[in-house]
């Protein structure tokens, strides 16, 4: 695949201010939460927030959303509808011990460990624009690596033409996977090409620490140029796979969710306009950008597509 | 709103503590004359004081989301949960409003009846600020925006729809308006109520992405008030 710019470099000059002045802050707010951040971390059993170590990776220089927001205001239906419930909620998933199984179609299927998986990866800190499907986006400090160096770890066969994801199933702990809200567990899948594409990210971290549970902890995917549903949450499991899998959103309402799902505010959601949205901290909305601003990096992967069609 | 049953309409329409004062118990009914009074109907005070807790409750929501709203307690997304809330307690002041003419008849306490005009008030007040606010903070009045949406999306055609035949009953709901038009016009104009609330839980339904068990429990309780009107009618036939 032809990348015509490396994202590893082009902005990080124009980052480097704005994370400086950031991490300032930073430091002085996690001063002052630490009491209440350890005491939280003390009594719900869920694993502390952590420092990760990391290097600076492609970012938008825009401001990012304060962390609070960001882990407070959650789309992860396993732990209730509500966007308050998973931080209410996802103390109760146990992240150690984890694995994530990475199969299919591949020579060196293998079961990895979640702490030496990280400990075998460099990470870094990539500071992407999330894009919900609701119409309301945020600017996210993620710390993780590409997804393209965990799947040619399993050396994928000519067959690979999709990777299919899955969450955790685990109703003790995902309460919310008692009721068949969707189908449980929740699936995503992308294009061998989506996936192994340079923007495409595992997070394992947030704010330079580890991944709090109501944002997916230990691993998630995150996909910036696609609405963040397709980016799942807390995998087990990721299948190399030689057909398009199915995926819940689309399961539960197939005409409002596209396997798709590329960020584009030319196809309106039935319900609600994409041509806009709420960047969470802002009073008036903002205009959408196609493929979420990232299409100067992945609009190729889907020249000749209609995407009217294809949403 | 809605046409009271033949054995209530003695007692309705009829203002609260709202209207022009009227005359009361100058020792404020705690009298013997006050209590021999209540036997058979409360005092006029003890009126006013239930009358006044109704109003407050019918506002607390209100104040609560106002307060919430300036001490930045209404989480990261603070217009979707202002617009949401708002909604939703305008729905459950219309249940609310459904529900007294079956309580009262049901309970035979027929003066309850009193309390709809206010109860069906508050819920115009509080779909008009969900409106407004979708309108005004939402969409931060973009006209062109909101007709496409009206037109393209079908939960805010029905609500909408809902919110304009609201209306001419807000309009209407003064004891003015009922001789002018005279009862039976306007108990057939309330009779909009029927269509509206079915408007405004369908408005939520199609409004929710998943899990649609809040919007079926309050489309459960329309339900049943409207199912118990029509058993009523064919029972007492």
């Amino acid at each position: 695949m032809l990348i015509r710019h490396r994202p590893d470099l082009t902005e990080n000059d124009v980052t480097d201010r704005g994370l400086y002045l950031r991490r300032r802050e930073f430091i002085a707010g996690a001063a002052g939460l630490g009491l209440a951040g350890l005491g939280l971390a003390g009594s719900g059993g869920a694993a502390a927030a952590a420092p990760l170590a990391f290097t600076k990776g492609f970012s938008t220089p825009e401001k990012p959303t304060p962390k609070d927001d960001i882990t407070s205001y959650n789309n992860f239906y396993e732990f209730g509808v509500d966007k308050s419930d998973p931080a209410e909620n996802a103390g109760r998933l146990k992240t150690r011990p984890w694995t994530v199984r990475v199969d299919g179609a591949c020579e060196a299927p293998r079961t990895f460990d979640i702490d030496e998986l990280i400990k075998g990866q460099k990470l870094e800190e990539r500071i992407y624009r999330l894009r919900c499907v609701e119409g309301w986006s945020m600017v996210i400090p993620w710390v993780g690596f590409p997804l393209k160096d965990l799947i040619a770890a399993v050396k994928p066969t000519s067959k690979a033409k999709f990777v299919a994801f899955e969450t955790l199933m685990r109703p003790s702990e995902m309460t919310g996977q008692k009721w068949d809200v969707l189908q449980w567990p929740y699936r995503e899948g992308l294009r061998i090409d989506e996936a192994t594409h340079p923007l495409a990210l595992i997070a394992v971290g947030l704010y330079g620490e580890t991944l709090p549970n109501q944002n997916g902890a230990p691993l998630r995917l995150v996909v910036p140029w696609k609405y963040g549903f397709k980016s799942i949450k807390s995998i087990t499991r990721i299948s190399l796979v030689d057909r398009q899998p199915p995926t819940a959103w689309n399961r539960s309402a197939p005409r409002e969710y596209g396997f798709y799902s590329n960020v584009n505010p030319a196809v309106d959601h039935p319900r609600w306009s994409q041509a806009s949205e709420r960047r969470i901290g802002e009073f008036r909305r903002r205009e959408t950008l196609a493929f979420n601003g990232y299409g100067e990096w992945v609009a190729d992967l889907y020249r000749g597509m209609d995407l009217k069609k294809f949403y | 709103m809605a046409q009271p049953p033949q054995s209530l309409r003695d007692s309705s329409p009829r203002g609260g503590a709202s209207s022009a004062p009227t005359k009361s118990f100058p020792s404020g009914g705690g009298g013997p004359e006050g209590r021999r009074g209540s036997a058979r109907r409360p005092s006029k005070t003890r009126d006013n004081l239930v009358y006044a807790a109704v109003w407050l409750a019918c506002a607390a929501p209100l104040v609560w989301l106002a307060f919430r709203a300036f001490t930045g307690d209404l989480g990261a997304n603070p217009i979707e949960a202002l617009i949401r809330q708002l909604g939703v307690w305008g729905l459950r002041l219309l249940l609310v409003g459904l529900a007294i003419t079956p309580a009262a008849m049901i309970l035979k306490k027929p003066r309850l009846v009193r309390f709809r005009r206010t109860i069906g008030l508050f819920a115009f007040a509080y779909v008009t600020l969900h409106l407004f606010s979708y309108i005004g903070v939402d969409l931060y009045f973009d006209v062109g925006q909101l007709v496409k949406d009206i037109l393209k999306r079908p939960f805010i055609t029905l609500g909408m729809a809902a919110f304009v035949l609201l209306i001419p009953l807000a309009v209407t709901s003064t004891n003015g308006w009922v001789i002018r038009m005279g009862r039976a016009a306007w108990s057939r104009l309330h009779w909009l109520i029927y269509v509206i609330v079915p408007l405004g839980v369908a408005h939520y339904y199609l409004l929710v992405k998943a899990d649609h068990r809040p919007p079926l429990v309050y489309g459960a309780i329309l339900a049943v008030l409207l199912g118990w009107r029509v058993w009523r009618r064919f029972a007492t036939r």
